[in-house]
């Protein structure tokens, strides 16, 4: 080599500001993402249980979730109508239970009344509630008759009064408004979701913790390749790199395993969920995972393994220098 | 090339690695650096690799002033100067040929150009028949000349060699010094720390002497 070309070959290579063609950058990422892929292959055991703790943290609060998605749905499919139950009491005639539904049709407020008699009643119970045996054991009846009063009305107050209104009716032994019950439900669902929120919180925080204790001990195992890279020049990012591409493998995998998990989790369920629909005489089905949801779970649990991996590489990779 | 002026390294404890030393090697020179242990050979030495920095003095290497170099410039430099130890330091998990690899893929060369270069460096010391060994089924003197090859593969124009011979007996090491000497050839500069006089002084070269951190003497 002669003098000459050693100095150029010199001013080529020191260029700290140099920058990648995207293709060859691109190329190289990709490399270490399969390099670092191939490293969580070699071990599969522990890689995969590693990935299923991971997993494992996030099917519960998805599984909630879903849960709790379908029971919302549940409640929706009441339509926006406030309907009244009026129980009425055991004397009265059957003659005048005639009179008072016809009374109530004419009743401004009111859209729609519908008689249940005891018979019909004691007939819907015997063919649902599975007590049909106990049911034929009584002498007679229990059931008191019931007149469902639908009504469209705007406010809750507005409600309120009908059914006040209505328990004033001296047919009447009690009267209740089921949009409370609606209610009341959908502020329970409420609470439930606030409570996976924070579940999810924890459990993401678990995962993060996991991720972070993984590559800390990845790091330490390949303390002397790093101490051999940084002597040769490596950069700081050319070392992090493949740590930081561990980390969302494992992010990734155990998203996937724990979805995976909620499917499975969604198949047991359905047929004991069919079954009760049936008693309620409802086609209702489980919803499975929807997209959103399904993303949320693998991007955010890529995420985490990212950052978990980050934290640890800043924690653990500016201790090692080469001697 | 390598200046050092007034340079000083003092570790935190108070041990003192270098005292004040001053010297200059040039483009292509070829230089023992000799003394008992714990004379500051190997602080010399880390100084112009920045592994370490100095406490005093300035370090200047092909133009740049190494006191003053920025941290995330500091990759750069180490890739234009290559070190090799006494110890060899391979990875025993990859192969003669993955070991030999590494400035290149850190320095982002492509694929083909990787593998022509390091069966060119293996070529040089000697080992081209053993890439696929792993560096454990080897001699020591042929760890080392893995270490060698790893260290010029990238063409650094600065080599430096720690004791590179401290485990070899007398005929490897004349091969190992042999090899050094074909670089030099061709105009790399190389600064060699050994402790054995024996093998130095037949080669007629530079032998600058440390003792106890302070440049003693500087034969020409």
């Amino acid at each position: 080599m002669t003098g000459n070309s050693q100095k150029k070959r010199q001013s080529a290579s020191f260029d700290t500001g140099r920058r990648l063609r995207p293709y060859t950058w691109l190329l190289r990422h990709l490399q270490v993402a399969l390099a670092s892929l191939g490293r969580f292959t070699r071990s599969p055991l522990s890689s995969l249980m590693t990935a299923a703790v991971i997993a494992i943290a996030l099917t519960l609060p998805t599984g909630l979730h879903l849960l709790l998605n379908n029971l919302q749905l549940l409640s929706d499919s009441w339509d926006g109508a406030t309907s009244i139950s009026i129980f009425i009491r055991q004397e009265v005639e059957p003659q005048r239970l005639g009179q008072l539904v016809s009374r109530l049709h004419t009743k401004p407020g009111i859209d729609g009344v519908r008689l249940i008699t005891k018979e019909q009643a004691l007939e819907e119970f015997q063919q649902l509630s599975g007590f049909s045996g106990a049911l034929e054991a009584l002498e007679e009846n229990p059931l008191p008759p019931v007149v469902v009063v639908t009504s469209r009305l705007e406010t809750p107050e507005q409600a309120q009064a009908l059914l006040a209104e209505l328990e004033q009716l001296k047919e009447t032994d009690f009267a209740q408004l089921d949009m409370q019950w609606v209610r009341r439900f959908q502020a329970i669902t409420d609470i439930a979701q606030r409570a996976i929120l924070v579940l999810a919180s924890l459990l993401g925080a678990a995962v993060l913790l996991v991720v972070v204790n993984t590559i800390r001990l990845e790091i330490q195992n390949r303390h002397a390749e790093i101490e051999i890279t940084k002597q040769i020049g490596g950069t700081d990012a050319f070392i992090r790199r493949p740590f930081l591409y561990m980390g969302v493998w494992y992010g990734l995998f155990g998203g996937v395993i724990a979805w995976l998990l909620v499917l499975l989790s969604l198949r047991l369920l359905e047929a004991p969920v069919a079954h009760l629909a049936g008693l309620y005489q409802s086609g209702f089905s489980l919803i499975g995972m929807d997209t959103p949801t399904l993303l949320v779970l693998i991007g955010g649990s890529t995420l985490l393994g990212l950052v978990g991996s980050w934290i640890a590489v800043g924690r653990h990779l500016a201790g090692i220098e080469p001697d | 090339m390598i200046h050092f002026d007034n340079v000083t390294k003092r570790y935190p404890g108070g041990h003192t690695g270098l005292s004040n030393a001053s010297f200059h090697i040039g483009q292509g020179e070829m230089v023992f650096l000799t003394g008992h242990s714990g004379a500051g050979k190997s602080t010399l030495l880390k100084l112009i690799g920045l592994l370490e920095r100095s406490t005093g003095g300035q370090v200047r290497v092909a133009g740049r002033n190494l006191t003053r170099m920025k941290q995330r410039q500091i990759p750069y430099h180490r890739r234009e100067v290559g070190m090799i130890f006494q110890d060899h330091r391979l990875l025993n998990d990859r192969t003669v040929f993955d070991n030999v690899a590494m400035p290149l893929i850190v320095a982002g060369l492509g694929h083909t150009e990787i593998g022509r270069r390091v069966r060119a460096a293996l070529d040089k010391v000697g080992l081209l028949n053993r890439e696929k060994a792993y560096p454990i089924t080897l001699s020591g003197g042929e760890q080392q000349r893995v270490g060698i090859a790893r260290a010029v593969v990238s063409k650094p124009p600065v080599v430096l060699a720690d004791e590179p011979t401290g485990n070899l007996d007398p005929d490897l090491s004349r091969e190992i010094m042999h090899l050094f000497e074909q670089f030099n050839q061709v105009g790399v500069t190389l600064i060699i720390a050994s402790h054995d006089l024996e093998l130095i002084r037949p080669m007629q070269r530079r032998i600058l002497t440390l003792n106890q951190g302070r440049l003693e003497s500087d034969d020409r």
